[in-house]
């Protein structure tokens, strides 16, 4: 039984919506079938773009060589190693706390201050395939300007953390 | 459906065609990567789905306006920055969510905020964050990406 709960645990709510609304229409609940034309709406939306973004971040995934970009990593300074952390951030997929453990292979191989909180803040919000959906739903104009206005900010972020930060033993622990 | 459905697929088929002739290894390996995230997206999107259209027919479109609209002022700027800031929703999730926030009569400015201290401030992951960076660098950082977020949200809803 606890293993069929486990097994079914996730699909809890999906089940739980599907019963409301063969409930709904067999009792003729008005609110019930309001709700399932706007979730059908939806569901077309995503329908139509999702698999085919995920078309295209699959090879994305396959083609750019990420490992040659890291190769870079610290080496470069100045406008140079600003767009290779960047670029590097822009191809990552996952949350932010995912990005902690490669700020710190980051810190380990000499990149400086700056580059690091640049690093973090081009992954939270210019990953392409995030940019992809936000552009599918929120369209290029929004998605265009929130990228456009983010990013001097994060390298400002960047350059006042760098000079806050300066003779002040700055480190990254490696949490295993 | 909508354009930039038409552009998406048009893309993907095109990209589809120039990786199969390249190199088909690799455009099937694309593909399984490119299923295997879709795979483990699909059940959290649906239920996000779900949400969104329960609570939009829930809450009026008036009730959004008012409170999250134009004229929100302050008000909308600060709801919107602390919820972004204390909840951890996936970033993918949450595009639905804005958009339908949007379509009810919320401003760009209060969910440019948002998503931008959705994904950039983390109240919840802090105690992590502090683990790899210290205490006064992982709450430096966030509070300069909130205070970044609230001028982003800001300049985008004057631009758009």
């Amino acid at each position: 039984m606890r293993k069929f709960i486990k097994i079914f645990q996730p699909y809890l709510w999906l089940l739980l919506f599907v019963i409301f609304l063969i409930i709904s229409f067999v009792s003729g609940f008005e609110p019930g079938k309001d709700i399932s034309a706007g979730f059908k709406n939806s569901l077309v939306e995503m329908v139509t773009f999702i698999p085919a973004l995920f078309i295209i971040v699959g090879l994305f995934d396959v083609w750019v060589p990420k490992e040659k970009i890291q190769k870079h990593i610290g080496q470069e300074s100045g406008i140079k190693g600003i767009a290779i952390v960047v670029l590097l951030a822009m191809l990552q997929a996952g949350p932010l706390y995912g990005a902690f453990p490669v700020a710190y292979m980051l810190w380990k191989k000499g990149a400086s201050i700056k580059n690091i909180f640049i690093y973090l803040g081009a992954f939270s919000s210019l990953k392409i395939p995030m940019l992809g959906i936000e552009i599918a739903y929120l369209g290029v104009q929004f998605t265009l300007a929130r990228t456009l206005v983010s990013l001097p900010l994060f390298i400002a972020i960047g350059y006042l953390m760098e000079w806050w930060l300066k003779g002040k033993n700055f480190r990254i622990n490696e949490i295993r | 459906m909508s354009t930039s459905s038409i552009v998406y697929i048009i893309v993907s088929v095109a990209l589809l065609l120039i990786s199969f002739f390249f190199n088909r290894q690799k455009t099937w390996l694309g593909l399984k990567k490119g299923w295997t995230m879709f795979r483990n997206i699909l059940v959290p999107f649906l239920n996000i789905l779900i949400m969104v259209s329960v609570i939009l027919y829930l809450v009026p479109p008036s009730i959004i306006s008012q409170y999250l609209g134009p004229d929100s002022g302050v008000y909308g700027l600060t709801v919107a920055a602390v919820i972004g800031s204390v909840t951890l929703i996936p970033a993918f999730i949450s595009y639905p969510i804005a958009a339908g926030l949007i379509g009810q009569g919320a401003s760009y400015t209060v969910v440019a905020t948002f998503m931008t201290t959705l994904m950039m401030v983390g109240v919840v992951t802090l105690p992590l964050e502090i683990r790899f960076f210290g205490k006064r660098v992982a709450i430096m950082r966030n509070t300069l990406n909130f205070i970044a977020a609230i001028i982003i949200g800001l300049v985008v809803g004057l631009a758009l």
